[in-house]
């Protein structure tokens, strides 16, 4: 349907494997245009950080922390975060891998109904939902994470498939068969530690959005942590704004951890290197 | 996890088989199970994304064709075509086709200087993971965070006032349509890199070393060779953006105060209870009209697909 669908494939050309680092041999093709770009890129983002800094003031951050509701919308924007990130990899990861292994005609019709998110906006899928969800369910937080499941589709389902494709599924699987693994343990013990190097980018995406999402959130009338500063804006430009930029320090924190871990575990078992769209897994499987 | 655990054959035949030839007669019975057992392993999604996404847009088709009463109207879908909302409509396709296609050809141009840099695996995962939160980061926040840049007493308007040039005397101002293109570019160009980036990924460097090799000048190798295989990614990406541009809204509602309306703020509006009893389901019928402008987006792009396959030959 739509050309990114095949993100982290690579897309055109034979399947990687190993990666193409696609560095051009040094010193063949100017740099300086490069450099410019990557200044220019650099200014133009973190210019804005600076100037809020500035205006903010360091002694805002501390009152943040004192105002009332940070913590609870905060601690509740994690929540969001760790029970959207779980159901995430326990519908997609199973179902992918049955597709890949069963009904692998099915594979294009799944990128088509993962990438729908993507181009449906929230603030109509949000009304929709409201219109239809059951009582009980809107007055828990659940509607809220279960909604975001949807959202994270598109690139979670996209990272995992492109690590599917780089394992060798049909030989693992029957392996772990053999050595008597029903479905469960094969998904557990066998493909979950496989897959560590291509959930790792899933769940950083995922995570990222849940913690910067507002529109849905507002609309559902959930104080999450992007709501409250919102609607804290209203008492002091000062704090708001630094209520701004701790919001894009903890969602940064919160990712390099995850990336960090990530990669330590997949170092342990032998994963590849850890990159948010590539996979490349070092040749040690199989054999 | 536990859903594809009561999946068929698993201990027995945990491999790839398909449907395979009935053994001997089948009855009709027969094959409708292993059918369902076949497809048994992709309910639990099949089951979450009805109701998760396609009963909600159901809901919203729905209700834009129904009065409060539930009886059928195309008084919602007129009123949505017309007057103040034809109006956001109209801001809503402009702002995000300048917010598509200008973060698309930068996000390109970024993308593949990360890409081809020197030593660029560390560039690489710092561009890639602040590309991951800056592509989150938008609203209030990213409003507040250019208000104290660039309006009218931020920081960089300040230091250019020093430099004798006041933005603000010249016609700029962060509150109009250049203003929220300025801002919606902070969201737009570390998504494009993301989406962007597998596409690069596919552009060998053995392929540039060829074309060389045959004495081809940078601009051929781009024009036949690299162009070619970016263009159909490069245009789905630009999709994308579009998508992302016209579902944003917080921003531009922060920045301008609903001075340039936007179907998504008026949306909001319907769902926050500012209106007329009696009109909820104008909302649903705008709803729909911005499901139909991606779906017209998405045509072009099927169009502008084949017209490059052309191009390609």
């Amino acid at each position: 349907m739509v050309a990114v669908a095949r993100g982290g494939s690579g897309g055109i050309g034979p399947p990687r494997r190993g990666g193409f680092r696609g560095v051009v041999p040094p010193g063949r093709y100017s740099t300086t245009w490069r450099w410019a770009v990557l200044l220019v890129t650099a200014v133009y983002f973190l210019l804005p950080l600076w100037a809020a800094l500035r205006f903010a003031g360091i002694g805002a951050f501390g009152s943040v922390i004192s105002e009332s509701g940070f913590t609870s919308s905060l601690a509740l924007s994690v929540r969001l975060a760790a029970i959207t990130t779980l159901v995430t990899i326990a519908l997609m990861l199973p179902t992918a891998v049955y597709v890949h292994l069963r009904l692998p005609k099915l594979r294009r019709l799944l990128e088509g109904i993962t990438i729908l998110p993507l181009v449906i906006p929230p603030v109509v899928l949000i009304v929709g939902v409201l219109a239809i969800a059951p009582g009980f369910i809107k007055s828990t937080p659940l509607l809220l994470a279960l909604e975001y499941v949807i959202l994270a589709m598109p690139f979670a389902y996209r990272a995992i498939d492109a690590g599917l494709r780089a394992l060798d599924l049909k030989t693992i699987v029957e392996a772990a068969g053999s050595l008597g693994a029903g479905w469960g343990s094969t998904l557990w013990r066998v493909l979950l530690p496989n897959l560590r190097t291509a959930l790792l980018p899933a769940t950083v995406l995922t995570v990222a959005l849940v913690l910067g999402e507002f529109t849905m959130a507002s609309l559902a009338l959930y104080q999450t942590f992007p709501v409250w500063i919102y609607v804290n804006s209203q008492t002091s430009g000062q704090v708001s704004v630094a209520a701004s930029l701790l919001a894009l320090f903890v969602t940064w924190i919160v990712l390099l951890a995850i990336t960090v871990l990530g990669s330590r575990q997949s170092r342990k078992t032998g994963g590849g290197e850890v990159t948010l769209f590539t996979v490349a897994p070092t040749e040690t499987r199989g054999d | 996890m536990g859903q594809a655990t009561q999946a068929p054959g698993s201990r027995t035949d945990p491999g790839v088989a398909g449907p395979g030839p009935a053994a001997g007669p089948a009855s009709r019975v027969t094959l409708a199970l292993r059918w369902l057992r076949l497809v048994a392993g992709v309910v639990p999604f099949g089951i979450y994304v009805t109701l998760g996404l396609l009963l909600p847009m159901i809901a919203v088709a729905v209700g834009a064709f129904q009065n409060n009463d539930g009886g059928f109207t195309f008084s919602n879908v007129s009123a949505a075509t017309h007057g103040i909302y034809l109006k956001g409509f109209w801001q809503s396709i402009i702002l995000s086709l300048l917010t598509s296609v200008i973060p698309g050809i930068l996000g390109l141009l970024i993308a593949y200087a990360i890409f081809t840099a020197k030593r660029g695996k560390v560039l690489r995962q710092v561009a890639i993971t602040a590309a991951g939160v800056f592509a989150n980061f938008g609203g209030v926040p990213l409003a507040f965070l250019f208000i104290a840049t660039l309006g009218s007493s931020g920081l960089v308007s300040q230091w250019l006032t020093s430099l004798g040039f006041n933005p603000y005397d010249h016609g700029f101002t962060l509150y109009s349509l250049t203003g929220v293109v300025v801002v919606y570019l902070y969201f737009q160009i570390p998504l494009m890199v993301l989406v962007i980036l597998p596409a690069l990924e596919g552009l060998r460097p053995a392929w540039r070393e060829a074309a060389e090799n045959l004495g081809a000048r940078t601009w051929e190798y781009w024009r036949y060779v690299g162009g070619p295989v970016l263009l159909p990614s490069f245009l789905g990406c630009v999709l994308l953006l579009f998508g992302s541009a016209l579902s944003a809204y917080a921003t531009t509602e922060a920045l301008t105060n609903g001075t340039i309306p936007l179907t998504a703020i008026q949306i909001g509006s319907f769902l926050n209870g500012n209106v007329i009893a009696g009109q909820e389901n104008i909302g649903k019928a705008l709803g729909l009209g911005m499901v139909v402008i991606i779906a017209i987006a998405m045509i072009v792009y099927v169009v502008m697909q084949r017209r490059a396959a052309r191009w390609l030959r």
